[in-house]
């Protein structure tokens, strides 16, 4: 990785940071834990490398803009947050508490967060909207939108997907969190959504895939940005659903987690991969 | 002025404001030569439409955005409510053809629970002018306007010549001590034909242009409660969520009573053909208003009335 602000073991240490708030945000009423692990390396990338976006730039009209389209990455968010200096960290001992916003889905409460999501396939129009205004602007800021693979079940993600082609919107990059899974089961046991990249290449926009884990292949891969004049980028990231917690990893009943503080203190053992256990908590599915 | 002449005026007056369409260009025809990249056409695309409105007001942008009302409202629905609503954007939406303005089209385009849905929205402002007159004296403020705003575009004439529009306040044609209508958009047209065969009647009439429905003029509703002996709500509108409802929520928040009859489509849609068949196949027409209202028949002769000037 070369010309980054942070080497890619401190990336790594970010992340890992970001992993263990996900893991405490999963007790006393819980949270999208495995969803959201799938997602934590690409957000610490954008945000602490590859946007425009710092904490004392947040209002400026010279910026980036970041959709989390995927509402329910918002415990990666947070921690991400938390971690580059854009939420007090403090705040977090507030998670589903009425005397703050840190709930289940994003909202404009959250330093860093653009744009409420929660509804599926919303965000893409909205960064459209945000793009082709800076077009017209006459701006070189861009505008991101991660969603996720079950998340194109939307027709409007394709919808948006033909504008972005209508209106040339090489100043927008589509990230598709492509961790394999929606909410209950694998994308591809549901809705098959492969030949992913295909999909999109049909639709005009210019992809690129990679292994979303991988500070080096985000790397490259943004640093590629804009991909091709003209053209809406396309990002597909493969994931893990539940990275860095084997004892969750891809398994379909580990979207949404609410564990004991017993078993959050194990997971943040096997987080450090000093432990591994099993286990057998309540586990909520929540829609 | 037309509703063009205006937006096109208003667009060149202010760079901020942004004319979207979801490729309905019946009223917008000439922005894209006077606009260039400020008229954005997202193709048949209701809700990205609305999203990418949102985004332009997130920007700083005032959008103005175009369809039919029907898909405006509720293809689009939850884009207004979550992307609009949540947020408070300044878009405003122009509905085409609400109401029997969508005359042949079908159940598929006939937007007569807009007003209901819309309204039901938190933030989100309704308007429904009575003619051109009146939508081109609207639009200034509702355009101005901080909120989202959703506005049933007519733009027939009638020889009404409106007064000026304020926010919340609706438009007192005539007073009455008998009988006073309370309607809104199109059939404000044949309102003022019904209010005439009622006079003719012997009848005081009252006649009142509900063009702000959201916020609604509550002190004038709760004023002809008072001083009429009945209350008519005229809408071309399901009865359930528009005008009639409105008028028993205000009257029921004000712990007041009266009499009121409300004329509006009953748990059905109307059955297509030109406007002029439709309001005469519905009872709707100025002359079968008023006889709705009287209950019983009279030697008037309806006028002829005119076929709206596009139709999609």
């Amino acid at each position: 990785m070369e010309n980054t602000k942070h080497s890619e073991q401190e990336l790594q240490a970010i992340a890992l940071k970001v992993r263990e708030h996900i893991v405490r945000m999963s007790t006393a009423g819980g949270c999208f834990t495995g969803a959201s692990l799938s997602a934590v390396d690409m957000i610490v990338y954008l945000y602490g490398e590859f946007l425009n976006l710092t904490p004392s730039n947040l209002k400026d009209v010279n910026r980036d803009y970041l959709f989390l389209s995927k509402g329910h990455d918002v415990p990666a968010l947070y921690g991400t947050l938390v971690e580059l200096g854009f939420l007090e960290k403090e705040r977090l001992e507030n998670h589903l508490s009425l005397n703050d916003h840190i709930y289940w889905h994003p909202n404009t409460h959250i330093p860093g967060v653009e744009f409420h999501s929660g509804s599926l396939g919303h965000l893409p129009s909205v960064a459209i909207g945000v793009a082709l205004d800076l077009k017209i602007s006459g701006s070189d800021n861009k505008a991101i939108c991660i969603m996720g693979d079950g998340e194109l079940n939307e027709g409007t993600c394709w919808e948006a997907v033909l504008v972005a082609n209508a209106y040339n919107l090489d100043n927008l990059i589509f990230v598709i969190d492509r961790n394999h899974f929606q909410a209950n089961m694998r994308t591809e046991d549901l809705i098959p959504l492969e030949p992913l990249a295909q999909k999109f290449e049909a639709f005009g926009a210019a992809v690129k895939r990679i292994n979303g884990h991988s500070y080096t292949e985000l790397h490259d891969a943004f640093s590629a940005y804009p991909f091709q004049q003209g053209k809406l980028n396309v990002v597909i990231a493969d994931t893990v659903r539940g990275k860095g917690l084997p004892s969750i990893q891809e398994r379909a009943d580990r979207w949404f987690c609410n564990f004991s503080a017993d078993e959050v203190e194990q997971l943040l053992l096997e987080l450090h991969g000093e432990h591994t256990t099993s286990l057998t908590s309540e586990t909520l599915i929540v829609r | 002025m037309t509703y063009e002449e205006l937006l096109t005026e208003t667009a060149l007056n202010d760079e901020q404001v942004i004319v979207m369409t979801a490729e309905n260009r019946a009223l917008v025809r000439n922005l894209p030569a006077v606009l260039g990249k400020r008229f954005i056409d997202t193709g048949i695309t209701e809700q990205t439409m609305i999203g990418a409105s949102a985004g332009l007001a997130l920007r700083g942008r005032k959008p103005v955005v175009h369809a039919l009302a029907a898909f405006l409202t509720m293809r689009a629905f939850e884009f207004v409510r979550t992307d609009l609503g949540i947020a408070n954007l300044p878009a405003k939406l122009s509905g085409f053809i609400p109401g029997f303005l969508s005359d042949a089209n079908g159940p598929t385009h006939q937007a007569i629970e807009d007003i209901s849905i819309m309204r039901g929205i938190p933030n989100v402002t309704v308007f429904a002018p009575a003619d051109e007159d009146d939508l081109v004296k609207m639009l200034p403020e509702i355009w101005k306007s901080p909120n989202p705003a959703y506005t049933r575009i007519n733009t027939r004439k009638t020889s009404h010549v409106h007064e000026p529009f304020e926010l919340g306040k609706a438009e007192v044609i005539s007073t009455g001590s008998d009988v006073t209508i309370l309607t809104y958009g199109l059939m404000f047209e044949q309102a003022l034909i019904a209010v005439e065969v009622l006079q003719n009647e012997g009848l005081s009439v009252g006649l009142v242009n509900m063009r702000s429905l959201k916020p609604v003029d509550e002190a004038i509703i709760l004023q002809v409660a008072a001083s009429s002996n009945l209350i008519v709500t005229l809408e071309d509108h399901f009865l359930t969520g528009g005008l009639y409802t409105i008028v028993a929520e205000v009257l029921l928040q004000y712990q007041t009573t009266a009499k009121v009859m409300p004329i509006a489509l009953k748990e059905r849609w109307f059955k297509p053909a030109l406007l002029p068949d439709v309001l005469q196949n519905e009872g709707f027409s100025g002359k079968q208003i008023a006889e709705r209202i009287l209950g019983y028949q009279t030697g008037y002769s309806q006028p002829s009335i005119l076929t709206p000037e596009f139709s999609e």
